[in-house]
């Protein structure tokens, strides 16, 4: 059998994308590497998820198991604890090798769905130098302990980097009793969405300092200390500044990097600037065939969007199977001004006469802004937005369909305009 | 007048509040939600709240919990206290109520996953597979 779909991972992107493609009668796979569904939701058990969807503050797993039922409901076959090892272009689409409990296997299918999520970044990809000993985490393999097998990661604790997940389980830890000694950015501003610095942080007392970073770690066996430095304005370490703090515990919410290990063997094309697969507006890659969707498209605040990429990537997965089809003219979009990039990275040829929702993220913060997007010398459309920062990712459903003919870039241009 | 960020939605609207005409007006807000986000911050700070709370089983060490309503903010460590003196040893699952009207604040302590009850509904049907395949 050759199904019409594959779906690689199983978290909120793979979800949605299994459930759309199934709903545009394809013959579906989801493959998830753990042991259930629903990927990094599972340890996510804070509120506020499915605001925009649902209109409701759900915690990650009741996000996640408004997926899984639909799944089950749609019986949409899963191979869970299955690992994919190897893919192979072939003449009528792609051959998979996984490891599961089975052992080794092989399937054949028509299309593939990227729904790999994202990584985060380690202490030695920032730099961290000293000892190895234990007590260093990620705040995603503390959330890990923390929320999914009630361990506590330490009792007093250093967090480095002020990402969500940083926030989050600041807010977590103290909860629980620890002590959280403060967040470190080493950039001059804050890398979270606003709200969780409100709730995680101020509402909590837990002290954010601005322009510092953890130079050094101290221990043998177990983090005794941490180095802090103030750095410059090229995030350079001062000398003089050094200062020690002792602590058992160091978190890092440093970054998140898009997993694209499979797409990268598929030699699909990587945009430097999202680290993820380029993608048209039918959330395709650079391979016929291969669609990328969630955080390993590029990496999203919101699950409500990374649901929407998966629904995109999954439909569109579902009709190309049946026709086969390859969108020969591609319009590009193109980021300007103070916008860092905009995804997807070009437009095909039959959905210029229609709708196409674009993200951007801005390149600094800024106040009062314009977004003009604009083909040639024609403007499409423009939307003004009272403050825009890097961390806070905006939408923007651009109506192609009452422009006449596109033929050169559409280009998204981002300006402020002053209070 | 006082500075404020609304944490109701991911927009985080930068807000100011002031006391006029004997009642709190907020500013800068993009939706009315703001305005009750900014009466209830001047008045009685709420927030809503997740945590877990033992299980009685080893694969599913915790099982995750929250708040179905907001709680004042000052009472949080001490719903955290009841919650931490507690150990599920019944198969329950998302939605179903842990504590009831806590503290008396209107608000119950909802279980928000299916994971334990997945796993016991399992380890039942796999139970009984084996009591059938042995008669």
């Amino acid at each position: 059998m050759t199904y019409d779909v594959v779906v690689i991972g199983g978290g909120p992107a793979g979800l949605a994308a299994a459930v759309s493609a199934k709903k545009a009668g394809a013959d579906v796979l989801l493959l998830e590497r753990e042991g259930s569904l629903g990927g990094i939701l599972k340890q996510c058990i804070h509120d506020g998820f499915g605001l925009m969807r649902f209109k409701k503050k759900l915690s990650g797993p009741e996000y996640a198991e408004r997926f899984i039922e639909e799944v089950k409901e749609l019986q949409i076959p899963v191979g869970l604890w299955t690992f994919v090892t190897k893919i192979k272009k072939n003449p009528e689409g792609f051959s998979v090798w996984m490891v599961s409990r089975e052992g080794v296997s092989e399937l054949q299918t028509r299309t593939l769905v990227l729904a790999t999520g994202c990584r985060e970044r380690t202490a030695r990809q920032v730099s961290i130098h000293g000892t190895r000993p234990a007590g260093i985490y990620t705040a995603g393999t503390a959330q890990h302990f923390t929320n999914l097998q009630g361990e506590m990661p330490g009792k007093r604790c250093v967090i480095l980097g002020s990402g969500d997940i940083g926030l989050i389980m600041a807010r977590r830890l103290k909860l629980e009793g620890a002590d959280v000694l403060g967040v470190y950015e080493v950039k001059p501003e804050p890398s979270g969405l606003t709200r969780n610095m409100v709730q995680c942080l101020d509402d909590f007392q837990i002290p954010l300092y601005l322009s510092e970073t953890v130079t050094r770690v101290f221990g043998e066996k177990r983090l005794e200390g941490v180095e802090i430095c103030k750095v410059d304005e090229q995030m350079q370490p001062v000398a003089g500044t050094e200062q020690r703090i002792d602590c058992d515990t160091l978190i890092l919410s440093v970054g998140l990097i898009p997993e694209n290990e499979i797409a990268e063997n598929l030699q699909v094309h990587i945009d430097p600037k999202t680290k993820g697969p380029v993608c048209d507006s039918s959330a395709m890659t650079s391979i016929p065939g291969v669609f990328s969707c969630g955080n390993a498209f590029h990496v999203n605040d919101l699950v409500d969007y990374v649901s929407e990429s998966g629904e995109l990537a999954g439909a569109s997965a579902a009709r190309y199977a049946k026709i086969q089809s390859v969108g020969v003219a591609q319009i590009p979009a193109e980021a300007e001004g103070e916008a860092a990039y905009v995804v997807p990275q070009c437009v095909r040829q039959e959905d210029v006469r229609g709708k196409v929702t674009f993200y951007f993220r801005c390149k600094r913060t800024l106040g009062r802004s314009e977004l003009v997007v604009k083909t040639g010398s024609r403007v499409i459309q423009k939307k003004t937005f009272s403050a825009v920062r890097p961390p806070e990712m905006e939408r923007i459903i651009v109506d192609l369909l009452k422009t006449e003919e596109i033929r050169e870039p559409i280009v998204f241009e981002l300006r402020e305009v002053g209070a | 007048m006082k500075e404020l960020v609304c944490i109701t939605c991911p927009n985080s609207c930068h807000m100011t509040v002031e006391w006029k005409e004997n009642r709190w007006i907020a500013e800068g807000n993009q939706c009315s939600r703001g305005q009750q986000f900014a009466e209830d911050e001047m008045t009685c700070p709420k927030r809503t709240f997740s945590t877990t709370v033992r299980t009685a089983w080893k694969e599913i060490p915790v099982l995750p919990v929250r708040v179905s309503e907001e709680v004042p903010k000052e009472k949080i460590f001490e719903i955290m206290d009841i919650i931490n003196h507690i150990t599920v040893r019944k198969n329950i699952g998302r939605d179903d109520v842990l504590i009831p009207n806590v503290l008396g604040l209107d608000a119950d302590v909802i279980v928000t996953s299916n994971c334990l009850k997945e796993y016991l509904d399992e380890k039942q049907s796999l139970l009984q597979a084996e009591g059938k395949s042995a008669v």
